[in-house]
């Protein structure tokens, strides 16, 4: 199934297919193909169906059916869906059937939108290689023995497969992006407080964003268009005006001045050092002014990031805890052996880690040295953007140090796993928009991407360039 | 090393989370590999610098924190059946726990 949002609204205008055709095909594409990838969780058939039976409906009547009509939509298994399970990729919530919507999920069906299943992932969203799931790890379709990059593997695995046309991720330090890289599809981490994070299951709270993944850059536009906004279930969500991204796509991006930072150039190599120099060659040539800048701060990021997201979550996971939802230890004979139990045995090993790591970053006598310094080299990563964004509109620099690896490769060895995430982590800090965009392969046809990163509400500039780019 | 056994089990003691002895030693490993890294944050002078701790606002703008705060009323809330259908345990509307206070 190669539809887009546009073959879709076309196809449904001109009475080819119905909505309820469209799911059908949807939903059979999906569980024939996912043994190959294992990135659906569970799919949503009876959800799917009342949505595509309701666009059909406004469309007979001649009402205004959304941007989104009978496009099939996969949601990461960290956001919550009234009545459909949502795992969070975890043993913890394996039955967990949420009582409520998250606010996206309610715009995208609000839009026409039909949700077919759920998406696997690293378990709380905490990897980069999707091989932290409870169930199994996700393969990546572009070679099958290759991860799909984390933390949203599913999602970006299953409209590169073609068995979704978008899908929602979320994205913590990279967890969108690099993914999308990954697997040769468009992914967009808006502006942090852009989307609401009401119904995204919290992992790392001043760090977590609901974004796009699409075939295309207009698709993900159209879906974040559809997102995005105040919302008074989120008090972080921004009260900002939605502009109409896909809208805005065709501006001319001649004169743009776009920053490449040095700190970021200096560790790449390879195929993946080879493409981002081909993509700034093909800027220049697009009338674009490319220059070096530099982002001093870029060294301590990962340090930086790792200190601030495990200690949120160490707080935010101690939710888990046996009484209100999800798993529930059998060894237990008192109120505490029962928490220690239930979150012993409900948490697989990274999760622990960073709960770990969290709560000695936190603890007394490490709070200054770790965490409140941290919080410190946060404002000097965000201040290096502040001032690149006085001299330049966008900044371009890859997504990963590499392309996909192989399942295993890395699984052992946190550290390592941890650095891979060097060049998506300052833009997450900051909270401006960032966006990972197919820029060719590596050897073995594995794909690279493009990072493009904007100041804060800028999206529509870095949509802008990101179309442009694509067309080129 | 930065760490020792005894701190793994005294900080998964305050996370509230049961490690096997296998899981404990692995765990001294993995922290330590990964602390060594964070030291380099000593490296670099923040004197003088305010902490980040949200992306919203500057650190200076504390008024405009409170431009999102909504108005206090009251509004409905998940109804008791509803919050308790996901309860690994509960009865007579309740949550159920082990017991905690001896008879």
């Amino acid at each position: 199934m190669r539809h887009t949002i546009q073959s879709i609204r076309e196809g449904l205008r001109a009475k080819e297919f119905s909505a309820v055709e469209v799911a059908r095909e949807a939903l059979a594409f999906a569980e024939r193909e996912n043994p190959k990838t294992n990135a659906y969780l569970m799919l949503s058939p009876e959800r799917a169906l009342a949505a595509a039976a309701e666009v059909d409906r406004k469309l007979a009547a001649g009402e205004d059916a959304g941007a989104l009509a009978g496009v099939p939509v996969a949601v990461k298994d960290v956001i919550l869906t009234k009545g459909v399970r949502t795992t969070c990729a975890s043993k913890m919530l394996e039955h967990y059937i949420p009582p409520y919507d998250a606010t996206a999920v309610e715009r995208i069906e609000a839009a026409g939108g039909v949700i077919i299943g759920k998406t696997n992932c690293d378990e709380f969203a905490m990897g980069s290689s999707n091989e932290n799931s409870y169930f199994g790890p996700v393969r990546n379709p572009v070679a099958l023995d290759r991860v799909p990059g984390g933390s949203s593997g599913g999602s970006a695995a299953v409209v590169a497969q073609g068995t979704a046309v978008v899908s929602l991720g979320s994205d913590t330090g990279g967890s969108i992006r690099q993914p999308a890289s990954f697997c040769g599809v468009v992914g967009v981490t808006p502006t942090y407080g852009r989307v609401s994070r009401y119904g995204l299951v919290a992992f790392a709270s001043s760090l977590d964003h609901i974004g796009p993944f699409a075939r295309n850059v207009r698709d993900s536009a159209t879906v974040l268009g559809v997102m995005a906004g105040r919302d008074p279930m989120d008090s972080t969500s921004a009260d900002a005006p939605v502009p109409d991204y896909a809208r805005g796509l065709d501006g001319d991006v001649r004169g743009m001045k776009i920053g490449l930072p040095v700190e970021y150039m200096k560790h790449a190599s390879g195929d993946t050092a080879d493409r981002i120099h081909e993509a700034v060659a093909k800027l220049r040539a697009m009338g674009c002014d490319v220059r070096d800048i530099s982002l001093p701060a870029t060294d301590y990021a990962i340090a930086t990031y790792y200190i601030i997201c495990t200690a949120e979550a160490s707080a935010n996971l101690a939710r888990f805890d046996g009484v209100r939802y999800g798993y529930r230890s059998n060894e237990a004979g008192t109120l505490s052996a029962m928490y220690r139990n239930t979150r012993g045995e409900g948490f697989g090993a990274e999760v622990k880690r960073r709960i770990m790591l969290g709560t000695y970053v936190l603890s007394h006598g490490y709070y200054d040295a770790y965490y409140l310094k941290a919080q410190k080299v946060r404002a000097l990563i965000a201040r290096d953007f502040t001032n690149a964004f006085q001299t330049v509109d966008a900044v371009v620099a890859p997504v990963s140090p590499f392309p996909a690896f192989r399942i295993g490769e890395k699984v052992n060895d946190p550290v390592a796993m941890y650095l891979s995430d060097i060049y998506t982590i300052t833009g997450s800090l900051a909270g401006i928009p960032c966006m990972s965009v197919p820029c060719g392969t590596a050897d073995g046809g594995l794909p690279v991407g493009l990072q493009i990163l904007c100041n804060h509400f800028e999206e529509q500039k870095m949509f802008r360039l990101a179309h442009a780019f694509e067309n080129s | 090393m930065r760490l020792t056994e005894k701190d793994v089990r005294y900080v998964a003691a305050l996370a509230n989370l049961n490690l096997s002895d296998e899981e404990t030693g692995r765990m001294l490993h993995d922290l330590d590999g990964i602390l060594a890294q964070m030291d380099a944050l000593a490296e670099i002078d923040t004197e003088g610098v305010p902490p980040m701790s949200q992306v919203l606002f500057g650190a200076d703008d504390a008024a405009d924190e409170t431009a999102t705060l909504r108005a206090d009323v009251e509004r409905p809330t998940l109804e008791n059946e509803v919050a308790l259908e996901n309860a690994p345990v509960s009865g007579e509307g309740y949550f159920k726990v082990p017991r905690v206070i001896e008879r």
